[in-house]
């Protein structure tokens, strides 16, 4: 009897071990799911997948090609946040030229207002050509009760898109800022 | 030192107790049955309604019914937009009641708690207790579902109509009331409930074998379940991250998911399918393991290429893990990326197939006798071939963008689905049925349930094919007249797998009356695994003895 009960114990011993291991499993997995927000984000930035355009320097140079390219500039804001934007017009440029745009904000209340804005491009796939020299999106922007604020925007688009054939047929490119409280 | 007897009569509890607290794996897996049969019927009746309603063009059915459930006054415009919403309240609801609370119960707490213990030669599950608790999250998950149905989600509207992923940002902005509240948390209770099942399963099936009872000695259906539990536990706390976001997004201001605060509402299908894709395969692998053991029993032979049979479900298990963006395709990821899934996707049917071509190659030869299990499990082959088929189709994303969200995609998955996991849940009931219950059935009301609901189902689902190909869009309340014809064919089919579902409950209440005692094992020298070896049904302990296996 007192060889049973040793069995029994050591059975649910193991049983307890493998129960542990599993319970870490799904914990790893509820991890893995909530990790998958920065690592999606780090992912996009890397690749440009999903839209996400590129960071380029003051000093970067690129050759200017005899393809035209259009940019639509649109945004969207944040029902909560009393601010009104208005997008710059579209542009057409060679592709390769350095072009300076603004965004015109406007605070419509009587406290000031920061905002961040969240951006991509469409067709997603352009946003590894598109780079951004200088963007009001880097930084978090404030603005006084009442002001009106211009914020530029720099950007080339890179030639190597030419070189894309899945961009072969794109003349326009859209880029898109979703402006939130912050 | 207590006798032999004595200690049954002390943990064989009578009554609702028995039954309430029970810790017994044949009752739970029991209750688990019933479950599915009543949560079922009703996820029936709702498609029931979306079929009459679909019978013909114009909106005919749900304004009425939004004024009988709802209140609105009849034949107002109210009463018309309330109807329309509750159209998608129907088929979200029909969506998730099948897969968590019929399908899913059925399968893996019903059938594999009844089996996977005996099968492995254990005197139970691992853990008994954690048992009893995986069921009875159930009920209070399907209660909580039910009751979004009667609470506000869309300003003006009853319940949640997102459909069954639930997508932001129609989940989150689009539906602010507390309804989709109710189906989160419902689904929250549902995957704790499977994934504590799951974990039980898989310490039942690695520390409880007979001796002698090596892993590639143990039956199929085992195996099967081995490898959907893996895949619950792998992609349940995915879908229950995804779902929290989604709460916390709605109620607690995060923005996983909203762009207007730096998310995005894409990650939100992502993790939703790494989940949704896995679980798929969690609803057919169990079926695939019942599939085996009743062509084996009725072809009087072994399964052909077991190795190869146990390997393919988990590759199957392994590949069902990166396929997930085939349901993306049309969410602007890269050509590149969308050829990798179509590969990955078309690799899937390679097990499958050697499964499909293992079960023919089993029959092949065999001494077959066409009882109604064998029936049923035929029936399955051939349905689930037809929806593989479409899914091949469905696969390349050059077709898939015209196919998407049309009814050629509802016409894949339920035959897969609806009509494969479905027909396997039959054949696994009229198998297991004498064992169960210990009454065998009358074989001709069984054979009249299976022809009525093959007819039932083929007539619902293949014209949906051709619906599908015109560009007939899914989740609509109403259509064009053009279509008008292959949807009555669709819904008079319905009617006649109603009129099946007539013989399946004849068929259990003329059980119940003639109580015809069923032999230890009814089938005869092809059934040889461990539960043929006991009583029908068998004691409430099972093997004083653990069976040695050769």
């Amino acid at each position: 009897m007192a060889n049973v009960n040793l069995t029994a114990e050591h059975s649910e011993n193991r049983n307890k071990k493998v129960a542990i291991v599993l319970f870490a499993l799904v914990a790893g997995m509820v991890g893995l799911a909530y990790a998958a927000v920065p690592i999606y984000q780090i992912f996009c930035q890397v690749t440009g997948y999903g839209g996400t355009t590129q960071v380029a320097d003051e000093t970067a140079t690129v050759a200017i090609i005899d393809r035209e390219m259009a940019v639509r500039f649109t945004a969207s804001v944040d029902a909560a946040l009393p601010i009104e934007v208005k997008p710059a017009a579209m542009s057409v440029d060679k592709i390769g030229s350095r072009v300076i745009v603004n965004y015109v904000a406007t605070n419509l209340s009587d406290k000031p207002v920061a905002t961040t804005a969240g951006f991509n491009v469409s067709p997603s796939k352009a946003g590894t050509y598109f780079n951004k020299i200088e963007c009001f999106c880097f930084t978090e922007q404030t603005l006084a009760p009442g002001e009106v604020k211009e914020m530029p925007v720099i950007y080339y688009v890179d030639p190597e898109l030419d070189l894309d054939k899945e961009l072969d047929t794109i003349k326009e490119i859209t880029l898109f800022y979703a402006f939130y409280a912050s | 030192m207590a006798t032999a007897t004595a200690d049954h009569a002390h943990d064989h509890p009578t009554g609702w107790k028995r039954y309430v607290y029970s810790t017994n794996h044949k009752d739970i897996g029991t209750m688990y049955l019933i479950f599915a049969i009543i949560a079922g019927i009703i996820g029936g009746a709702l498609s029931g309604f979306m079929r009459w309603e679909l019978a013909e063009p114009g909106i005919q059915i749900f304004p009425g019914l939004a004024s009988m459930v709802y209140g609105h006054e009849w034949e107002s415009a109210a009463a018309l937009d309330a109807g329309k919403h509750m159209f998608n309240v129907f088929t979200t609801a029909h969506g998730l009641i099948m897969v968590f609370f019929v399908v899913m119960p059925g399968l893996i707490g019903g059938y594999a708690n009844w089996f996977v213990p005996i099968m492995v030669g254990a005197p139970d599950m691992a853990f008994p207790r954690m048992n009893n608790i995986s069921f009875w999250l159930l009920p209070p998950a399907f209660l909580l579902l039910l009751l979004s149905m009667f609470f506000e989600g869309p300003p003006g509207g009853m319940g949640t109509g997102g459909g069954w992923t639930v997508y932001p940002p129609l989940s989150t902005t689009g539906q602010p009331g507390p309804a989709m509240d109710f189906a989160i948390l419902s689904l929250h209770v549902a995957g704790v409930s499977s994934i504590l099942g799951a974990i039980n399963f898989i310490t039942t099936i690695f520390n409880m074998r007979a001796p002698g009872m090596t892993l590639h000695k143990m039956p199929l259906f085992a195996w099967s379940m081995l490898v959907t539990a893996f895949l619950l536990l792998l992609s349940l706390p995915v879908l229950a991250g995804a779902i929290t976001m989604l709460l916390t997004d709605r109620n607690f201001g995060t923005t996983f998911f909203t762009p207007d605060g730096g998310g995005d509402p894409i990650l939100f299908q992502h993790l939703f399918w790494f989940f949704g894709h896995p679980e798929v395969y969690i609803m057919i692998l169990p079926a695939f393991g019942i599939v085996s053991h009743i062509v084996s029993t009725f072809s009087k032979k072994p399964i052909f290429g077991y190795l190869g049979m146990v390997y393919a479900m988990v590759a199957i298990g392994f590949v069902g893990f990166i396929v997930w963006a085939h349901h993306m395709y049309t969410t602007g990821i890269s050509l590149d990326t969308q050829r990798y899934f179509v590969f990955a996707t078309m690799v899937i049917a390679v097990p499958t197939g050697v499964k499909i071509f293992s079960w023919i190659a089993t029959m092949w030869g065999g001494s077959m006798s066409f009882r109604p299990p064998m029936q049923w499990a035929i029936g399955f082959i051939f349905l689930f071939t037809v929806g593989g088929v479409t899914g091949v189709v469905l696969a390349n994303a050059g077709a898939d963008r015209s196919l998407h969200d049309t009814y050629y995609v509802v016409a894949h998955f339920h035959y897969v689905l609806s009509l494969g996991a479905v027909f396997a849940i039959f054949a696994a009931w009229y198998y297991w049925y004498p064992k169960m219950f210990g009454y065998m059935y009358n074989e001709t009301l069984a054979t009249l349930h299976f022809w009525v609901m093959f007819v039932g189902v083929n007539l619902i689902f293949f014209p949906q094919h051709f619906l599908g190909l015109n560009g007939m869009p899914r989740r609509y309340v109403d259509y064009p007249d053009a279509f008008a014809f292959w949807n009555m064919v669709s819904s008079v089919g319905y009617l006649i797998m109603a009129l099946g579902l007539v013989f399946f409950f004849w068929t259990i209440i003329e059980s119940l009356m003639k109580k015809r005692q069923a032999e230890d094992n009814p089938w005869g020298e092809g059934a040889n695994t461990l539960e043929w070896t006991l009583p029908s049904p068998p004691p409430f302990h099972q093997f004083e003895t653990l069976p040695k296996i050769k």
